[in-house]
């Protein structure tokens, strides 16, 4: 009996479709044969092996499809409901910088090489200042009044230090894991800033210049760590002339900005397959910001712009993502960081609500030297 | 009957009928567990280091574990499903934070627990044996993976299969799913002690 149709039998036979007949002529040939009887005794723990497995799969893809039903229908609140910051303190972070800028010659030369550096428009112009420098007054007036102290809040960037380059960031783990672009980290520290205008401490953890993609990690103790993040990291390529939207940090004020467009081609610049080419008009400030599909999927990194052509520009695809995540065990010094890319996408919302969300785990990111 | 014995008979029927539902991967069943004990986990997470992700990473594995409790032959549950599912997340959460050096205090939780530890340990055999067999489904490489689990995991026929896959005829079929399953039993079983 050749190999095929014996394993053949003995499937038939442990499943029970052998006759009667059939079935005790089997047996007479394993009572007579030790090897045929150890691939029966063996096959059928193999087989029992498939079965546990696959049922155990279901019930695995059951539970999770059930989760994400009742997180969908708003069973639970997985993100907590920032509580309303008092007035003064809204006030208070939005015009911190400028206090900064007031108080150290030094910080304002940072804030002005950064904008240099990143090519940012429209530049602070002197009136603006002296608005906002009023506003200042006001609240530093509350805040004695109040018996705080003024120095507590300055900026994170260290003295002397230069910003030199920017760009926008997200977060793929709620332990304060952000992922930008590799060239929007020039310097050798950085710090993020989040939707709020709050600046948080933060430490380069891997920089991959071929991909142009790098992972920070939120080191500060402000940082409030959210429940879950609200987009999953896509796994597979993304259909062209999809819709797309992004959502970013292109300004120098650090107010977070909406794009939306296309997808435009499933490979990048000279038909680089690490990335796309999508329709969005992107400004500089845009580098290292998420692109979603119309299901709430991070699908992709925006990264660079064609020079000449408007409105044109790659983005890194999310799979990448997930190989910097796994490259991440193959180094001595980051073998033990343990990063859950989010898996699930609210959807049953719309875009404004989605986007009100959203911009909480999308982060402004600074380097400095 | 006095009618809180009634009412007692009642509800261990609703448990044993949930169990009977997880281990028919109804969904019906799996929801209810989600509904009647998730927040209990969440809040017992959140509370001692975790966020929301983790705590429906755990409530998931507990699943898992209580469904592989109820396959077990030698399978009684001798106390609530609710202080089972919380005694067993309690367990992972413990092993978690120390694999991540973060435990220090005991954990604080107002809930009531029993030790799992023995079940536990026939769980993680069969987690090992789930790992073994998902690994090496893995290496398979396509299309063999996707035509045994055709086969074997969704049970469909050698014609369907052949035509799914661009085979000319069943025979074909059937001799590229034996080269496969071949190959599928040697990465297994160089992993998977038998008798152990």
């Amino acid at each position: 009996m050749e190999d095929i149709q014996l394993l053949e039998t003995i499937e038939k036979y442990l499943s029970g479709e052998l006759s009667d007949q059939e079935r005790a002529q089997f047996d007479v040939i394993r009572q007579k044969s030790a090897d045929i009887d150890q691939m029966v005794v063996e096959h059928k723990l193999f087989l029992d092996q498939m079965e546990a497995y696959a049922k155990r799969k279901n019930v695995a893809h059951t539970s999770q499809q059930v989760f994400s039903t009742l997180l969908a229908n708003g069973e639970w609140a997985p993100i907590e409901a920032a509580a309303e910051p008092t007035k003064i303190i809204q006030l208070w972070s939005k015009y911190k910088k400028v206090i900064a800028i007031a108080a150290s010659f030094g910080g304002f030369f940072a804030i002005i090489t950064s904008i240099i550096v990143m090519y940012l428009s429209p530049s602070l112009n002197g009136s603006q200042l002296l608005q906002l420098s009023k506003a200042v007054e006001v609240i530093k007036k509350n805040q004695q009044a109040q018996g705080h102290l003024l120095n507590e809040v300055k900026t994170k960037v260290p003295e002397n230090a230069k910003l030199i380059s920017g760009g926008s960031g997200f977060l793929i783990d709620t332990k304060g894991y952000i992922i930008t672009n590799a060239h929007v980290l020039k310097g050798n520290g950085a710090i993020v800033i989040n939707s709020k205008g709050q600046e948080l401490n933060a430490t380069i953890i891997y920089s991959d210049i071929t991909n142009d993609l790098a992972l920070l990690k939120i080191e500060d103790k402000d940082y409030k760590q959210p429940k879950t993040i609200p987009y999953a990291i896509r796994r597979k390529i993304s259909d062209l002339g999809e819709e797309i939207f992004t959502l970013g940090f292109p300004r120098n004020d650090n107010d977070i900005v909406y794009g939306k467009g296309y997808l435009s081609a499933q490979t990048g610049y000279e038909g680089d397959s690490s990335s796309y080419q999508i329709q969005i008009s992107a400004n500089p400030g845009y580098s290292g910001a998420p692109i979603f599909n119309a299901n709430g999927e991070l699908i992709g990194v925006i990264s660079s712009r064609q020079k000449l052509a408007e409105g044109v520009a790659f983005a890194v695809k999310s799979t990448e993502i997930i190989d910097v995540v796994n490259a991440l065990k193959g180094n001595e010094r980051t073998k033990d960081i343990i990063i859950k890319l989010p898996k699930y996408s609210s959807t049953n919302r719309n875009r404004k609500s989605q986007l009100d969300n959203l911009k909480n785990f999308m982060y402004s990111v600074r380097s400095f030297n | 009957m006095p009618e809180i014995r009634i009412n007692t008979l009642k509800a261990e029927l609703n448990e044993q009928a949930l169990l009977k539902g997880l281990a028919q991967n109804d969904s019906k069943a799996v929801e209810t567990l989600y509904k009647s004990h998730f927040t209990m986990i969440q809040h017992f997470v959140e509370n001692n280091n975790g966020s929301f992700d983790d705590a429906r990473d755990i409530f998931q594995e507990a699943m898992i574990a209580l469904y592989e409790k109820v396959q077990l032959d030698s399978f009684v549950l001798t106390c609530q499903i609710k202080t089972y599912l919380f005694s067993i997340c309690k367990h992972l959460w413990l092993k978690r934070l120390q694999q991540m050096g973060k435990y220090s205090s005991p954990l604080s939780a107002h809930e009531e627990s029993i030790s799992v530890e023995m079940d536990m340990g026939q769980i993680e055999k069969k987690d090992a044996a789930f790992a073994i067999m998902d690994r090496s489904l893995n290496s398979l490489g396509e299309p063999c993976k996707s035509l045994l689990e055709g086969y074997y995991l969704n049970k469909k026929g050698m014609q369907e299969l052949a035509s799914q896959f661009g085979y000319t005829n069943a025979d074909n079929a059937k001799n590229q799913k034996y080269k496969c399953l071949m190959r599928l039993k040697k990465l297994f079983f160089a992993q998977y002690n038998i008798g152990d």
